[in-house]
């Protein structure tokens, strides 16, 4: 053994042990990244004929068309090729509306109040532990309480607001989370910046904090409400029919969701029901996607560097 | 709105300190400080890392309000009136009294609203434009900003940003200007620039200054306190003023030998 071995003996066996290490990893992505390729290829696969009504492509091309309607903006109907999303895609977006207008002054209210103005004692404390706890209630329980609180309570029936006002607590602890995290991202020297020039507590925190912190409060926002569309089973408890063959029109009209409507339709015996409900996922991957994508726009473009 | 500097009798002082100490919770930072700083003049607290230099001029525009268990004993006089009496309004005390950072820190806003922020939290809102114009030409940097306005400040370089900060503070009109440590963030030409500002600013206000660096001290100011920290009972340590004087007179003829070792690079 010469004496620059101890230069040398060391780096292949190390390599191998990295290289052992690195195809753990890297099975471990490729395994989370095939599975949702397959699910996205499978439901795009049989919906696609039925969403853009093209069916020369999927099941449905087997079986003798009587005059399908279009996906989008068809009613609900007992045939498959008949059967469209309209009013579940007409309720998710009313679902939208109400979610945001209620989310973003209470989300981003308690947030500021929590990380600007409450006093740093155990009650504030035992809030943001709570608040923490219930981003992890499982959503059926925000269901429940949407039937007790909005639904007979609050005399709203089981409508449209009832289930975005539900949707709303379901979201309100991780809109709230988020829009800290975006405050205390905005680094203190802004504040004290603020203060030092001879404005008050609350001008240096609603014109130089909040509007620095508001990009970072909106993306969280963003991704609260796509968890918010996605979801079925709170929605389902609160009472939100299945069978909607209208577009709701006021906040307080019975309605149906995507998820709900997809739910429904591929409990059905008959293969077309696959496709159509297929064509409801795609449409709702599609929001989904979109909604995230915004979200990381939004972050990517107001980054800042401090 | 100048004096001739001819006595110390003879100068209008600003800040009057008597016996004042700054605590966090049980820990003492600087105590026991009596000293009197005079208008028109740049005085310098120099010493080494934690002796309270930077506590203590944060307690002369009430800055360590916003610290939650800071506590100011003694009287810290500004111009007759003691900035910690009952009915003082921290929010006029911080407008007469401007504060620029150790670190640049701009508003993520353009140059102009960095500018106006400050002006329109103070009614100070007719002609706007003018107001930014002159704050600007007064630190210096309208020249090099003027035709972008409208960038983001975060956009300009680091000296740049520092004497926007400047610029900002100095729009509002306050009597006086603090500066904690403005310049260790800056390369030696951003800094050389800031030291021209200041002999500049001298004329129309009353500069307290914060720095690591004796070199500094001695070029700009004309007022000079040593600071040092001393181990006490219970083995922390609480900084305390050892020697104020003309800076001349420190420079050359420290009464304190322990000032004389500082500035002479044998110790800190």
């Amino acid at each position: 053994m010469n004496s620059n071995s101890v230069f040398t003996e060391t780096k292949k066996e190390r390599q191998l042990k990295e290289l052992a290490f690195l195809s753990i990893l890297y099975f471990c992505v490729t395994v989370a990244i095939v599975t949702l390729m397959t699910l996205i290829f499978d439901v795009i696969s049989t919906g696609y004929s039925r969403l853009f009504n093209d069916y020369e492509l999927g099941l449905i091309s087997k079986v003798t068309i009587d005059n399908p309607r279009d996906f989008l903006t068809s009613l609900d109907s007992r045939d498959p090729l008949k059967a469209g999303i309209g009013p579940a895609f007409a309720g998710t977006v009313w679902l939208m509306i109400i979610v945001i207008f209620a989310t973003f002054p209470l989300g981003a209210g308690a947030a500021i109040y929590l990380q600007e103005f409450a006093p740093k004692n155990k009650l504030t404390r035992f809030i943001e532990l709570n608040l923490t706890n219930l981003a992890g209630v499982p959503s059926v329980i925000y269901g429940l309480m949407g039937l007790a609180v909005f639904v007979r309570l609050a005399g709203f029936g089981r409508s449209v607001l009832s289930g975005g006002l539900t949707l709303t607590l379901l979201i309100l602890p991780v809109v709230i989370v988020a829009s800290r995290e975006a405050l205390k991202a905005v680094p203190d020297t802004i504040r004290q910046g603020a203060l030092a020039l001879g404005s008050t507590k609350f001008q240096a925190i609603f014109r130089q904090v909040v509007p620095s912190a508001i990009p970072g409060m909106v993306t969280g926002m963003v991704l609260g409400l796509s968890r918010a569309i996605g979801e079925t089973a709170p929605l389902i408890f609160m009472g939100a029919l299945t069978y909607v063959n209208y577009y709701p029109d006021t906040p307080l009209s019975g309605f149906t969701a995507i998820p709900i409507q997809v739910y429904n339709w591929i409990g059905y015996p008959q293969a077309e029901w696959k496709d159509t409900s297929s064509a409801g996922i795609i449409l709702l991957l599609g929001l989904l996607l979109s909604m995230n994508a915004l979200a990381l726009i939004i972050r990517n473009k107001f980054e800042k560097d401090w | 709105m100048k004096t001739e500097l001819t006595t110390k009798k003879e100068l209008d002082h600003v800040f009057t300190v008597r016996d004042v100490s700054v605590s966090y919770g049980d820990f003492t930072a600087v105590k026991n400080v009596s000293m009197d700083m005079f208008k028109n003049n740049i005085t310098a607290f120099i010493g080494p890392s934690g002796c309270g230099k930077s506590t203590l001029i944060r307690s002369f525009n009430r800055m360590n309000d916003l610290i939650p268990n800071a506590a100011v004993n003694g009287e810290i006089n500004y111009q007759g009136i003691n900035l910690y009496d009952e009915e003082v309004d921290p929010v006029q005390v911080r407008r007469r009294i401007g504060m620029v950072f150790q670190k640049p820190n701009p508003f993520p806003k353009s140059i102009r609203e960095n500018i106006t922020f400050g002006l329109k939290v103070n009614n100070m809102t007719d002609n706007l434009d003018d107001r930014v114009e002159k704050a600007l030409t007064q630190a210096a940097l309208w020249d090099e900003v003027k035709n972008d306005l409208d960038k983001n400040a975060l956009d300009l370089s680091g000296g740049q940003q520092q004497r926007l900060c400047i610029a900002r503070t100095i729009a509002v009109e306050p009597d006086t200007i603090l500066m904690d440590e403005p310049c260790s963030a800056l390369d030696p030409v951003a800094t050389k620039k800031i030291e021209d500002l200041m002999q500049i600013l001298v004329k129309d206000f009353s500069i307290l200054i914060v720095t690591h660096n004796m070199q500094q001290a001695s070029r700009v100011s004309n007022y000079c306190a040593f600071f040092t920290t001393k181990a006490t009972d219970d083995g922390r340590r609480t900084g305390e003023l050892v020697e104020y004087s003309d800076t001349k007179t420190m420079f050359t003829n420290p009464s304190e030998s322990l000032t004389e070792e500082y500035i002479s690079g044998r110790f800190g």
